[in-house]
């Protein structure tokens, strides 16, 4: 293994999720268009499922909001490749900008500078998730603001329970309306503190459509937050609607008597991801 | 209703445009987000020349993804923006410059809603992320002004384009608002849900 191949590695799977929409939210996304009875909806995901065979075929970027580039590494801590990683992330960011191309989205939030590259301070941003192992798994996701923007934390008072977590979730889908270019995927994350709550949501996002919460109580309660947030009638891009949320996934952490944080987090339809993978043998697998 | 549209439309034609009408559009559109119409006021304002013409194209809320080719522009991805940004300029806007067709993302407020009734106007909204689609849709890059000023995203595009769409008209010029609509009936359907959770 070397960092050129592993920079190379690094900008296809930028490209990849630019380009090439996960299959599974694909496949949601033509669910959605099955089951659509209102024409100003049905006509907005056609628009959407067009739009994502276009970008798919040309490899081209499918929203020209390309993102803040996030990073999310399971590090194997025996894998002899932990020291390259970093600084390939960075390089590969650069190099994608230009290659293919993405839009410089990264800006000083104190001089409103843009460098140009994607690149700033903690930018890109790498996650961090020590793992056992030999080996390295890095999720790539491109976050658009219009969706990141509509994200939210709840410090809730305990007492209000399950029944006030979920009306605090269906009540925030609601007041979004079209701003985070629905059909949505909402990542629900329930205790820890703030950071963790929020952290968790994320990284429920990242699920793949169609592959619930191990624990069948979790399951059973994202169905019926899908459910619920689709009967608000908001629908593909707020013109109204079956579908508002492709996907509910909710993961949660054990919290403080006196606290239960909700974080929100809420993906457009563009719901962009790659992994890189990397063997201890140096060897590197794109998807 | 369907409508394909040749630009530029005369006001009869803009107000004869209904909420849930989609229309695919041929012709000239330009770009401007807030930095464009902020410019574009104030040249207005002090009668400077505006070297295109707002009153025959489509007003796009959007910052266009560009590569410079050999001598031109290649348009990359060119979704729409969030209009609700623009609320502090589209009334005077459209008032001093008399675009009949604006498209852009989640619709925009009271005071545009005004000015397409006087004017004689009508927003359309164009399906958000959507930037493949619409760059598939522009044949090609007529004008760009105030590149270097405004820089790639808020420089004002004029795009040459052939059936772009779908825009959905969600504000028209009769009053017509479907967000106002809409949010009357998810208001509605969340007090429900409400209900049945507090009863599960």
């Amino acid at each position: 293994m070397n960092e050129p191949k592993l920079i190379e590695a690094l900008v296809d799977g930028l490209r990849i999720a630019a380009a090439h929409l996960p299959t599974d939210v694909v496949g949601a996304l033509r669910e959605a268009r099955g089951r659509e009875t209102s024409p100003l909806g049905a006509a907005q995901l056609d628009a959407i499922l067009e739009n994502v065979e276009i970008a798919s075929r040309g490899e081209i970027p499918m929203c020209q909001d390309t993102g803040l580039q996030t990073f999310f590494v399971e590090a194997g801590c025996r894998s002899p490749f932990l020291p390259a990683i970093r600084e390939s992330i960075e390089a590969a960011v650069v190099r994608a900008t230009t290659e293919i191309p993405l839009r410089p989205n990264t800006v000083d939030p104190l001089t409103g500078e843009n460098p140009g590259d994607n690149t700033g301070r903690f930018m890109p941003y790498v996650n961090w998730e020590l793992v056992d192992g030999d080996d390295i798994r890095i999720t790539i996701l491109p976050k658009g603001g219009g969706s990141e923007n509509m994200s939210a934390l709840r410090m809730l008072p305990p007492g209000v329970g399950l029944k006030g977590i979920k009306k605090a979730i269906v009540e925030h889908a609601a007041a979004c309306q079209g701003k985070p270019c629905p059909p949505t995927i909402i990542g629900v994350g329930i205790g820890g503190g703030a950071d963790i709550a929020l952290k968790l949501g994320k990284k429920a996002v990242l699920r793949p459509i169609g592959s619930p919460h191990p624990e069948p109580t979790v399951a059973a309660m994202e169905r019926e937050l899908l459910d619920l947030v689709n009967a608000t009638g908001v629908g593909p891009m707020g013109v109204g609607g079956r579908t508002t949320a492709l996907a509910v996934h909710v993961e949660y952490a054990h919290r403080h008597p006196a606290s239960l944080p909700l974080g929100i987090l809420v993906q457009c339809w563009a719901d962009r991801r790659s992994i890189v993978h990397l063997a201890p043998d140096g060897s590197i697998e794109v998807r | 209703m369907n409508r394909d549209l040749t630009l530029p439309i005369d006001e009869q034609t803009a107000r004869a445009l209904r909420v849930g009408d989609i229309l695919h559009l041929t012709g000239a559109i330009f770009t401007a987000r807030d930095e464009a119409h902020h410019l574009l006021l104030e040249r207005h304002e002090r009668g400077d020349e505006i070297p295109f013409s707002p009153s025959e194209m489509a007003l796009f809320h959007c910052g266009p993804v560009v590569r410079p080719t050999d001598g031109g522009w290649d348009v990359i991805a060119a979704g729409p923006t969030t209009s609700a940004r623009m609320e502090l300029f589209e009334d005077r806007f459209l008032e001093a410059f008399g675009t009949r067709i604006v498209i852009g993302k989640g619709g925009m407020g009271p005071r545009t809603q005004g000015a397409l009734e006087r004017v004689g106007a009508a927003y359309g909204h164009y399906t958000g992320g959507a930037g493949a689609l619409a760059a598939g849709r522009i044949e090609r890059v007529e004008a760009v002004h105030w590149l270097e000023k405004l820089g790639m995203p808020e420089a004002v595009w004029v795009f040459r384009v052939e059936r772009f769409g779908p825009v959905l008209v969600t504000m028209d010029s009769s009053g017509g608002n479907l967000y106002t609509e809409l949010d009357a009936t998810v208001a509605k359907n969340l007090e429900s849900i409400l209900a049945q959770i507090d009863r599960s």
